[in-house]
Formats: structure tokens, sequence, C-alpha cells
């Protein structure tokens, strides 16, 4: 008895800072589990940015794994991650998906004629309708496609070297896209 | 003592005036939807009441001016008044999209299962310590024989300044 009443309220005790400590972990505050990991990526029609003539639906995406990125020119981070995604477009074999998330097309044209374009295509959703089909709360968010469109990773935040390195890339390679500097490597002694 | 007197009007005046100021504030932003009757409009202010804005951590839709929360606002209206979907259906086509982050009231799966049986669980685990408790209490009690009762009574009346012999004895 005397045992078990000592040892009880300090069992209860280490389980409710446990608890605590899991639910209010602050690394993961702002990070929701995306709804649509392991799931088909949304049905969409989308108009490109630079070429309102041509739209772009799910199947277009498909065969190649890809990585969807949500962007604004409004977005602070946005800007600080291009430079990560100039350099995944220039050195690797990804394709690149930019959905223009509530902006105004020509404030994004003019950004990626200053900055750089990393993107294969650029999606126009000025209005924000497919990012709700796709679960954005907030630009930028990233998702990784792999080539059957389901939605393997969902980033929200910056994408950044540590991201590159130790969360897409990984997953890229797993899916069979190649890096350039790969045969670098090989050859390397 | 009147300047005192003014000032402590003045701020129960301010106060006042602000409890109703902030407590509508916290209900709702202010749209500028139009709805066919009152049932349709009760049902969307239900909903958007209802959903949590996914990034602002503790607001509903309502109460929240997030971009966001604007625009599923915009998305409840459209999916109640011109899809003409049910509570349900409205419900599902968030949470597809938004996970069950959104829901305030979180469903019972193997993610959630702790939230909970947790309380479930300690409520049980008191109510086990509770009883144990007073069972301990009543064997101690009843564990006495008539000799340390005796003494025991001796040992009370002692204390009392009052020094009685046992006549038990």
């Amino acid at each position: 008895m005397s045992r078990a009443s000592f040892y009880i309220p300090l069992a209860v005790f280490a389980l409710i800072m446990g608890l605590g400590y899991i639910g209010f972990d602050l690394g993961a505050r702002n990070e929701l589990p995306s709804a649509l990991i392991n799931k088909p990526f949304p049905e969409f029609n989308a108009r490109l940015l630079d070429d309102a003539e041509q739209t772009v639906t799910r199947d277009d995406l498909l065969g190649k794994p890809a990585m969807v990125n949500v962007w604004a020119t409004w977005c602070p981070t946005c800007l600080s991650e291009h430079g990560e995604l100039m350099r995944i477009a220039a050195t690797t074999d990804v394709v690149i998906v930019g959905v223009n998330y509530k902006d105004r097309p020509d404030a994004a044209k003019q950004w990626l004629a200053q900055y750089g374009n990393p993107y294969d295509w650029v999606l126009d959703d000025r209005d924000g309708l497919l990012g709700i089909e796709m679960g954005v709360y907030g630009a930028p968010e990233t998702f990784l496609l792999n080539a059957q469109g389901e939605v393997v990773y969902k980033r929200v935040g910056d994408i950044n070297p540590r991201i590159w390195r130790d969360e897409l890339e990984p997953r890229f390679r797993l899916l069979g896209v190649s890096m350039s500097g790969d045969s670098a490597v090989s050859t390397a002694p | 003592m009147s300047i005192l007197l003014g000032k402590t009007a003045r701020w129960l005046v301010l106060v006042t005036l602000m409890i109703p100021a902030a407590s509508t504030l916290a209900v709702s932003q202010i749209d500028t939807f139009e709805f066919a009757d009152e049932i349709e409009q009760r049902r969307y202010r239900a909903l958007i009441e209802e959903f949590r804005c996914p990034k602002c951590l503790n607001t509903n839709l309502a109460g929240s001016d997030a971009p966001i929360a604007q625009d599923l606002r915009k998305t409840v209206y459209r999916l109640v008044v011109i899809e003409a979907m049910s509570d349900q259906q409205v419900r599902d086509y968030l949470q597809t999209r938004y996970g069950d982050f959104v829901l305030y009231d979180p469903p019972f799966n193997a993610r959630t299962w702790y939230i909970w049986l947790v309380p479930i669980a300690l409520a049980l685990l008191a109510l086990l310590v509770l009883l144990r408790m007073q069972r301990a209490g009543q064997r101690a009690a009843t564990l006495l024989d008539a000799g340390q009762r005796a003494k025991l009574q001796n040992i009370m009346a002692e204390s009392a300044g009052d020094p009685v012999q046992g006549s038990d004895r």
C-alpha cells in the first residue's frame, strides 16, 4: 500500500508531463500534418501565369516525381527560399511546379524576371481556390509528388539547404530522380 | 476625492463600453454575404463557428481575420448556398483538405485515442486510489483490540490533562 501510494502519483505526474511535452512541443506548433499525405493530389485545372491561354491539369503532373511549391510575392519567406529553389532547379532533374497563390499576376511576373524562374510551370491561383483544394493555409508550402501523382511529403515553411538535404533529396532519390553531381561523385576515387 | 471618484467612474464607463465591443469582435468578422433565408444563414453561422482556423491554433473561422479564414468562410458560404451541401458534407469537404485539425471536436482514431482515453484512465485511477485509501483507513480502525483501545483512551485522557485510571483493567 505505502509503496503504491508513493509510486502511483509519481507515475501519473510523469504521464501528464509526458503528454504535455508532446502536446506543447514548440517545434511542431505551426505544422499541421497534411490531410493529403499518401493520397492523390487534388484534381485541378489552372491557367499558366505566363500564358493564360494554356491550362494545366493534374494529369500533366503525372509520369515524373514533382515538387509543387506554393508561393507569392507578398510572402517574405518565399523570397528567402527562392535561392535554394534556383539551386535545385539548376543542379537536379526535379520538376518544380509553382503555384502563384493569391497574388497579382503582374507582380509575380516581375518577381520571376527579377529573381529568376526556377519553375517548369507556374500556375495562376490568384483567387486561392487551388490552394484550398491542396489544404494550403499559408505560403510557402511545398508538396512532393511521386510519378503517380500522390503526395508523399509536405513542407510548411521555407525550403532551405538543410530541408533539401534531410527531407527532400532522400525522397527524390527514393523516387528515382537523378541529381547532377551524381556522376561526378561516382567517378571520384 | 471628487477627482478620484471621477477617474474611477470614467474607468468604469470605459471598461463597460469595452466589454460588448470586445465580445462582438471575438464572435465574428463581418462579411457581406447574401442568403436565401434565415435557416441558410444560421447554418452558415453555425458552421463557421464550428471550424478551427488552420493558421491560428485556437480561433474558429468566425473569429479570425487571417486571410485563410476569410477564404474558408467564403468556401463554406459557397458550399452551403451555391452547392447546397449538407452540414456533414461541408465538414467532410474541409476535413479531407485540412485534416482533423479544423474540427474542434476531434474524431476517435489511431492518432487521437489517447486524448479521449487519458482523462477516463486518470479518473479511474483516482477512484481506485480513493477506494484503497478508504479501505486502509477502515482496516486500521477495526484492527485495534480492546486493550489497545483502552490504552488509546488513556493516552487521550492524559493529554487532555485529566488522568483517568483505565476502568477496563
